[in-house]
């Protein structure tokens, strides 16, 4: 189906499923219950966890397949949410053109942050598509404050041109981004007993672009271009022995791939139309290197699964604080419950960036492939009768 | 001329900082051959020692003070440091004054033992895979105690003075016969660099008098036939692995009084010394110091405000434009060694 394998397939399929259903599957406690706080059902969550699973699909093209690691991929997030912000403020209000336009501009950008940076291999490269990104940063952080809007951000103003669309609407507001009048932020709320779901425009949008790129990513895991890329990785020497030259292999996958970060920041500019200079810096980066490598690099689920884990941490996990602690464990005798809470404590709630690092450190010492790796081995358990070992299909780290 | 001296002076802390965490990064690489990530959680942790330090010896208790009262007319309580007791008043306030030159002494010790901690604990098990994975593992550890440090201590800057005798500025220009106060410079920014010069001197010549020095220089060159002739080599490297630590650790204490350390500082500086590394050429000693010093130098001036005007944002992106640039021309950085990081 649709040039796939049964096995591809179905596992898009089941990608395709579980983000149409994600406004039921996210909330799964009702309104108002004590457990109400671990709901990830709101819109806003819902559109991060699709567009940041687009960004990481998109590093996985170049990290998981060419194992080339680059630190610098957040600039062509940042470059995409600029383009989309002056599409907004220039031609309309339509998110399709500002879309488009932010993974034109974030291609050619990438293009040629490529094809200097893949002159060099190995360490060389992550530091110099560091260095890239952070000069990136710097500038549009300070001289170029006329095109990105400097410490502010890029932001919509009520006497933008806007050709196609309107400055201002009767009510004298700014305009807000919409799909041919499909408001993004519009949402239908669905109430069921207890229960409250909210199934928004704009999530639907990404969702969209979302399976879209996942879509294309099995395409490209599976065709000769991503045995290519693979061959790379596993042993460049030998590939280049046999008269392949790898380098617009590995700058094609480098485009691919800044062309998934403009996209998803040309959605995250879609959601909501402003678009700042720390969205480029380097921690940034770093995180799209962490949600890929804790969900599996070199795996095509993987990589979903890791930003959709840390951005649920990052926005529910973070919320708990010590008095809701208290409350979970006030069944415990009032000095073993203090102990127990003080234990936990540093993990969780303002702390939780440690349980990220100590989770991914774990993953890197004892699961190369990631959490999918894990699952497997799991899975493998209660398989055991099966006579072949189930295979991680994770390959190798990369070099 | 006076501006170019000042520029020069003002380069000259900032590259020593740069040079001793690209020097202890180097000396980990060259070693060890691990890309060490956490190299600037090293410095940060140096510098929360000196923190630490000055918390310890201002750790007082109250005692009823009956020559004073208070708004309310009992008699004040006052803190006492338990220095005081123990030294008297004036050398227990020298002692707290004298903080952070203290923490030097404390500091070597606990990070050669962190160093060890890491090397055996960790790294060890990262020898044999791919620089990717030891640049993630060490990213996590870094991360990890990056938020240890923050809960400790929160996440504002903590303010470290320097001792009071070093507190104002040294006036160069009277010194090299300019006018007064055009080149003046602080006392203990000064006392920075001639700190790491002299660290960076022992380091060297630790490596270059000592018959330990000889053998991890021969074990940089070729570890297996040092491993062949019957030396434990991994035993020396694990022990220059806590040197380097140490060296990172020293550069973080010193630097507390010129910028108040916070959890996220060696990031900060992570990020630039990888550069510097990189600049110097992976495995070359000699190179990291002076790319250090050259970047700091440069940075500098690039913050010159006619500088500035003529190329808008320079001094933001000198750094990484030098290292591009130098990594396009010179792939092996400016003395890099043949074979090291070539794939």
């Amino acid at each position: 189906m649709l040039g796939l394998e049964k096995k591809d397939f179905r596992l898009l399929l089941i990608v395709i499923g579980l983000t149409m259903f994600a406004p039921f599957i996210l909330n799964p406690f009702p309104e108002g219950s004590e457990m109400a706080q671990f709901n990830a059902g709101y819109p806003d969550l819902m559109q991060r966890f699709v567009i940041f699973g687009i960004f990481a699909i998109g590093f996985n093209i170049l990290f998981g397949l060419t194992g080339y690691l680059s630190f610098g991929h957040a600039a062509f997030l940042g470059v995409g949410s600029y383009a989309a912000v002056w599409m907004f403020k220039l031609l309309s209000m339509n998110v399709l053109p500002a879309i488009i336009l932010s993974v034109i501009i974030a291609g050619l950008f990438s293009l040629i942050i490529g094809f200097i940076s893949l002159r060099r291999s190995g360490i060389y490269f992550s530091i110099l598509t560091l260095a890239f990104a952070q000069m990136s940063f710097a500038l549009a952080y300070s001289v170029l404050t006329p095109i990105t809007g400097g410490e502010t951000g890029l932001q919509l103003a009520l006497d933008d041109p806007r050709i196609l669309g309107v400055s201002q609407t009767e009510s004298g507001n700014i305009p807000v981004p919409a799909l041919f009048g499909l408001e993004m932020r519009s949402s239908y709320e669905l109430e069921l007993g207890a229960w409250l779901f909210t199934f928004n425009a704009g999530y639907y949008l990404a969702a969209f672009f979302m399976i879209l790129s996942f879509y294309l990513a099995i395409r490209i895991f599976r065709s000769p271009f991503g045995m290519m890329l693979r061959a790379i990785k596993s042993n460049q020497t030998r590939m280049s022995y046999t008269g392949l030259n790898a380098k617009p292999y590995t700058l094609a996958a480098f485009v691919i791939s800044g062309m998934y970060a403009g996209l998803a920041g040309g959605l995250m500019a879609s959601m909501d139309p402003l678009a700042g200079a720390e969205r480029m810096q380097w921690t940034a980066s770093g995180e799209v290197v962490l949600m890929t490598i804790l969900g599996g690099a070199g795996t095509l689920i993987g990589p979903v699964l890791g930003a959709g884990m840390i951005k649920y941490f990052e926005n529910i996990f973070s919320k708990i604080n010590e008095t809701i602690l208290h409350g979970w464990f006030a069944f415990l005798p009032d000095g073993l419950e203090n102990f127990v809470v003080a234990l936990i404590y540093p993990f969780i709630g303002k702390g939780w960036h440690l349980t990220l690092g100590i989770v991914f450190m774990l993953v890197v010492i004892f699961l190369p492939g990631g959490l999918v790796q894990g699952g497997q081995k799991i899975m493998g358990l209660f398989r055991r009768k099966k006579p072949e070992p189930t295979k991680p299909n994770a390959t190798e780290p990369a070099e | 001329m006076d501006q170019f001296i000042l520029q020069i002076l003002n380069g000259l802390d900032k590259g020593s900082a740069y040079a001793l965490i690209a020097l202890g990064l180097t000396l980990i690489f060259g070693t060890l051959g691990v890309v060490n990530f956490a190299h600037g959680a090293l410095f940060m942790l140096g510098a929360f020692v000196a923190v630490t330090l000055s918390n310890v010896l201002t750790l007082s208790h109250k005692v009823v003070d009956e020559t004073r009262t208070d708004f309310l007319g009992n008699p004040m309580q006052v803190d006492v440091p338990y220095v005081h007791d123990w030294f008297g008043v004036t050398a227990g306030n020298a002692i707290i004054d004298w903080a952070v030159p203290l923490a030097i002494l404390v500091a070597i010790p606990i990070m050669v033992l962190i160093g060890f901690a890491m090397e055996r604990g960790l790294i060890k098990h990262f020898y044999k895979r791919p620089h990717a994975d030891q640049i993630l593992v060490t990213f996590g550890l870094a991360i990890v105690i990056q938020e240890i440090v923050k809960y400790f201590y929160g996440a504002n800057p903590i303010p470290t003075p320097a001792p009071d005798a070093f507190v104002g500025s040294f006036d160069f220009g009277v010194a090299f016969g300019f006018d007064p106060n055009a080149i003046i410079y602080p006392y203990w920014r000064l006392v920075y660099f001639f700190f790491a010069i002299t660290i960076i001197g022992a380091v060297f010549a630790f490596l270059q008098f000592t018959t330990f020095g000889m053998v991890v220089r021969a074990g940089m060159a070729d570890r297996e036939t040092v491993g062949i002739l019957g030396i434990d080599i991994d035993r020396r490297f694990t022990i220059m692995f806590g040197i380097a630590a140490a060296v990172a650790g020293l550069a973080g204490v010193m630097y507390a009084p010129i910028s108040s350390p916070n959890y996220h500082m060696g990031m900060d500086f992570l990020v630039l010394s990888f550069v510097v590394v990189v600049v110097g050429g992976m495995g070359s000693l000699p190179g990291a110091v002076a790319a250090g010093f050259l970047l700091g130098i440069l940075e500098s001036f690039a913050s010159i405000p006619a500088v500035i005007d003529l190329l808008p944002g320079i001094n933001q992106v000198i750094i990484y434009l030098v290292a591009i640039i130098i990594l396009l021309t010179r792939p092996r950085g400016l003395m890099g060694r043949k074979g090291v990081m070539e794939e």
